[in-house]
């Protein structure tokens, strides 16, 4: 049963191999998709171009149900799986300043590195960026960080026990919304101006 | 819309079948490694392990190097290290095959190419610093977050989405 590494059915020395082509299947798929262009990406904001909505939340609901399903035939163990850990104040002011650097820089980690590799400067140059981000961070941490960085820690909740309702029923309402999103986005493309990029 | 812009679109991939495809490799990625996608956390990687090894002793009194410099094994042989070297490789293929690689800055024609670098390199800052408090970016904490159903992957996602949409009108010449 998987997971396949940590449950030691695959040596651990093969964790990096597949890391590698992991990235390999991530990078291929963001570039494919149009991830390359800060001014696609931005099109989320202004509902000229809801690629990254499409791809986002199809691949969320497809890998949601996967790994439901995986879990249900007993393919995986979910309870030994990786689950972010939900400390409350930074999850969300940290999603803030990340939102804010969004619409600022118009990329993410991951599009920028798919951008900078087929030669967008400003790509580059947000990944400098980043790096510098990170060391203020590091710098300033037991000043400035450390404290709200630890407040609020809830464990690692799931949402659809936050929620007060089954995985199932979240699934589905989750799809639902996806579908809901995909049609409504659909609509608003055709009603905005049209941006050439 | 002219041939150019049509060709330019045809070459992207269909977004859903991008996210189904996507899906796939974060079930892939869980069912072997238990852990799903991630981005920052390669860069946090690097910045550790320079901070290491310009200033030792500075970044072993660091509360937020010192776990990762203390080690015996250098902070860049982690698991997103070796994912994001994927990223680069799969990136590249891809343009490659779209014959989309050509150096450019990309910036909408009301600013100029000064404005979008400096803007990129502002909006880098913010993601590096955002990344660390919300422990994970867009591709590890909303992404792959969403993906195990946790709720804080939901609250990232919404945070950052969220903020995006709501600063999005002051930004707008810098778009559209």
């Amino acid at each position: 049963m998987g997971p396949l590494i940590p449950n030691e059915i695959i040596d651990v020395n093969w964790n990096f191999l597949i890391a590698l082509i992991v990235g390999i299947g991530f990078g291929f798929i963001l570039e494919r998709a149009g991830f390359s262009s800060s001014r696609k990406l931005a099109g989320v904001f202004y509902g000229y171009d809801f690629v990254v909505l499409r791809v986002f939340f199809t691949a969320a609901v497809t890998a949601a149900i996967g790994l439901y399903y995986f879990s249900y035939f007993e393919w995986i163990d979910l309870s030994i799986i990786y689950i972010n850990p939900l400390y409350l104040k930074s999850n969300l002011i940290g999603g803030a300043i990340m939102g804010l650097g969004f619409i600022i820089g118009g990329f993410c980690p991951g599009t920028g590195v798919c951008a900078a590799m087929i030669g967008k400067i400003d790509a580059m140059v947000f990944l400098g960026g980043i790096f510098i981000g990170i060391f203020i961070f590091g710098e300033t941490y037991e000043l400035l960080w450390q404290k709200i960085h630890m407040d609020t820690f809830l464990g690692a909740p799931l949402v659809f026990d936050s929620l007060g309702i089954t995985s199932g029923l979240f699934i589905l309402g989750l799809t639902a919304a996806a579908l809901l999103a995909f049609y409504v986005t659909a609509k608003i493309v055709k009603k905005v101006k049209p941006v050439d990029y | 819309m002219d041939n150019t812009l049509e060709d330019k679109q045809r070459k992207y991939m269909n977004p859903y079948l991008a996210g189904f495809l996507l899906g796939l490799t974060i079930i892939f990625a869980f069912y072997f490694t238990g852990r799903g996608l991630g981005a920052s956390g390669a860069v946090k990687s690097v910045v550790v392990a320079t901070v290491d090894a310009v200033a030792h002793d500075h970044a072993m009194n660091s509360e937020f190097y010192a776990p990762y410099a203390s080690k015996e094994e250098s902070p860049l042989r982690a698991w997103l290290v070796f994912e994001v070297i994927g990223v680069m490789i799969g990136a590249l293929i891809s343009g490659i095959l779209a014959g989309r690689l050509k150096l450019k800055i990309e910036h909408s024609p009301k600013i100029t190419s000064k404005t979008r670098l400096l803007m990129a390199t502002l909006g880098g800052i913010l993601f590096g610093v955002g990344s660390q408090l919300g422990r994970g970016c867009t591709s590890g904490a909303a992404l792959s977050g969403m993906a195990t159903l946790s709720t804080a992957g939901f609250l990232s996602m919404i945070g950052i989405f969220g903020t995006g949409y709501v600063f999005a009108y002051f930004f707008r010449k810098f778009w559209i």
